[in-house]
């Protein structure tokens, strides 16, 4: 609880209008519903991910934004007003492309001015934003260089000035960060949180990845095939998802299927064919179907040689199953375990390796008691 | 930066390759026509006085001083030859002007189309390859002659009362070279614009540029090479044309392409002919080391 507390986010008017209302919007390229009647808010100031396996309709929708897609169906609203109408070049929004579409014939000043020169600013104006800009995104020194002399990641900083430079009300980010290696992609990620709240502005980013969009967004909206699965904060994302579908796209997960029956209070039953019974936290909103599936995150599971110790300590330390070692994969900060029931289903579980001194660490073979807490399970319908 | 490359035996021969080919084809036939341009002429067989004979053997180099400057005199003299320069060199850039205002919205169309067309369209604009050039002429004789195709449905259509004289002018003529030509402008502008990334032009407009500014800012700018050889590949074979003019343009004024076939076959005049071939070359290596300049100046930009 304490933690939810400490994930609150400073946001804008929540109750107020929202800054971009999409509205039932539906987008088909032939026969296929690339976005299918869907419908989102996003506030002022907000850091939104939009998320999903490719092909899912988020470039699409994103795409929409910009103007260069028109919606079939459906309003785009922003601050109240309906898009629909504006020409791309007219909109108050600003796309990063991704592959950055530099122009390769102009210098970065160039490319950076480019979007200024077209709004009428003064000379001085256009040298004091630019200024701004290259120093915003750390370019000093590189002004008069063309595109092809620059590294990926330069390249990147001339992209996000240039969709910056114009203040839109939005800026959307289409995979910003795909073509960057890993280690230049984190610390770019944490830069442009960093540039997102020093200015105040509103950034859409789409991302298929999970970690990307978790580290950078306020809020995350899971899309598949067309829809939005579900819109949440990151913690919600993992630990409450709202589908089976979301559960297994956002990280690792153990599903188990079983039926549903009610246990003492506040608490339910649920009896696997694979994992026996597991007894499980009542979910807020009640389940209208007896077959369900119960979700538990790898981490949640902790293994032990014989079971928690001491039942006084370990109330809540209910569902125990045993199982054989199969699998072990040290991977540093944790390992992971693969556990063979007695059902014959395998079982995820991963501890962090808290000692440098191998002391806790199970090998392939041996037998152990994987533990959770009814709190630990999310039931999910199928 | 320089770099050095060290290349293997095969390799080295291939790299040795085109050079050798430029020595046999055309550096040696070069050598032949400035001697001879250097020459008097003989009523003899062939029709000049052989000077720098190299089967002489080394006394040849006495022969050094029986050359002469006089041809290249006479060409800058007489001004049959500078008029003739002129003209080649105006019908040249009113044709290839043509071709670029022609080529560039067909080539951009071209660029354009959905990826599965553009190999027909391409097609389409190489097939008349496919037939003889001369016939190809011949054919705009036929359309264009005074009972041609285009008087009979001119008339046919009432749009004139009487044969239209076509045949024989400079537009017919500008007719042949544009629609000779034509393939040639097209392909190397198509190949800058097809290689253009589309999303450039949508961050254009996404930076508030409208879709016309975004051509005249992007697209335009980021064409001129392609513009640059469209231009040279048509250019500079259009001054020395002689077929097409001949054919199809009237017989007032010549191209200098004709006044070097006159001097050669009608004049028996070899050594003014060859003379000016020479000028032609010269006259025709400065835009194309200017091309060069360019093309290196840029290759060092993008370094």
């Amino acid at each position: 609880m304490v933690e939810e507390l400490s994930q609150a986010k400073p946001q804008g008017d929540a109750e107020g209008i929202p800054l971009l209302r999409i509205d039932a919007v539906v987008k088909k390229f032939g026969a296929v519903h690339a976005v299918d009647r869907l419908s989102l808010d996003i506030r002022a100031g907000e850091f939104f991910a939009l998320l999903g396996p490719s092909g899912c309709g988020k470039t699409t929708l994103l795409r929409m934004l910009a103007g260069f897609e028109t919606p079939d169906q459906g309003r785009i609203l922003l601050d109240g007003k309906d898009i629909a109408p504006v020409l791309p070049h007219q909109r108050p929004v600003n796309m990063m492309f991704q592959n950055y579409a530099l122009f390769p014939h102009l210098s970065v000043r160039e490319n950076i001015a480019f979007g200024l020169k077209r709004i009428g600013m003064s000379r001085a104006e256009i040298n004091h934003r630019l200024a701004e800009m290259v120093s915003l995104v750390k370019l000093d020194g590189l002004e008069n260089r063309k595109p092809d002399q620059l590294s990926g990641g330069q390249k990147q900083r001339v992209a996000l000035a240039r969709s910056l430079a114009r203040r839109p009300r939005v800026l959307l980010l289409d995979e910003p960060l795909a073509a960057l290696d890993k280690k230049l992609r984190e610390s770019t990620q944490l830069e442009l949180m960093e540039v997102q709240r020093r200015l105040g502005m509103t950034f859409i980013i789409v991302t298929h990845d999970q970690e990307e969009a978790m580290t950078v967004a306020d809020r995350i909206g899971v899309m598949d095939a067309g829809r939005l699965e579900q819109v949440a904060t990151p913690r919600q994302l993992y630990e409450s998802p709202r589908s089976r579908w979301v559960a297994e796209f956002i990280g690792d997960v153990n599903i188990f299927e079983g039926q549903a029956q009610s246990g003492e209070a506040g608490r339910l039953t649920i009896s696997t064919r694979e994992a026996g019974t597991i007894v499980v936290t009542r979910p807020s909103e009640p389940i209208s179907k007896n077959m369900v599936c119960v979700a538990i995150r790898p981490e949640k599971i902790k293994l032990s040689r014989r079971g928690p110790a001491s039942d006084a300590l370990n109330i809540n330390a209910m569902n125990r199953i045993e199982g054989t070692v199969i699998e072990m994969n040290y991977l540093g900060g944790v390992t992971s375990y693969k556990i063979k029931l007695d059902s014959g289903a395998v079982l995820r579980s991963s501890m962090t390796n808290t000692a440098r001194i191998e002391i806790d660490a199970y090998h392939a073979n041996q037998r152990v008691v994987a533990w959770f807490t009814p709190d630990d399970c999310v039931v999910l319908e199928q | 930066m320089s770099a050095r490359f060290t290349f293997t035996r095969p390799a080295r021969l291939a790299a040795i390759a085109p050079y050798l080919w430029m020595l046999l084809f055309f550096l040696v036939p070069f050598g032949f026509v400035l001697k001879i341009s250097l020459s008097q002429t003989a009523i003899a067989q062939p029709p000049y006085v052989p000077v720098f004979d190299l089967t002489q053997g080394l006394s040849a180099i006495n022969g050094l001083a029986e050359l002469s400057l006089d041809n290249f005199r006479l060409l800058v003299s007489d001004n049959l030859y500078v008029l003739s320069y002129l003209r080649s060199l105006a019908v040249a850039a009113v044709s290839t002007s043509i071709l670029l205002v022609i080529g560039y919205p067909l080539a951009y169309a071209m660029a354009r189309l959905p990826r599965r067309w553009q190999a027909l369209a391409m097609m389409l604009v190489i097939i008349p390859f496919w037939t003889s050039f001369l016939i190809r002429i011949y054919a705009w004789i036929n359309i264009l002659q005074h009972d041609g195709v285009l008087n009979k449905f001119l008339l046919v259509l009432h749009l004139v009362s009487a044969p239209v004289v076509w045949l024989s002018t400079d537009s017919a003529m500008y007719l042949g070279i544009v629609y000779s030509y034509l393939p040639f402008m097209i392909l190397p502008l198509y190949a800058s614009l097809a290689k253009m990334d589309p999303a450039l032009l949508e961050a254009a407009e996404d930076l508030g540029a409208s879709r016309t500014r975004a051509f005249w800012l992007v697209t335009f700018p980021l064409s001129l090479p392609g513009i640059a050889a469209g231009t040279l590949l048509c250019f500079i074979p259009i001054v020395g044309e002689f077929v097409i003019p001949d054919l199809l343009a009237g017989s007032n004024s010549l191209m200098i392409g004709q006044t070097l076939w006159l001097e050669f076959f009608t004049n028996k005049d070899w050594p003014v002919a060859s003379a000016a071939a020479v000028a032609l070359l010269l006259l025709l290596v400065v835009p194309l080391a200017l091309y060069d300049r360019l093309q290196r100046r840029r290759l060092e930009q993008a370094r």
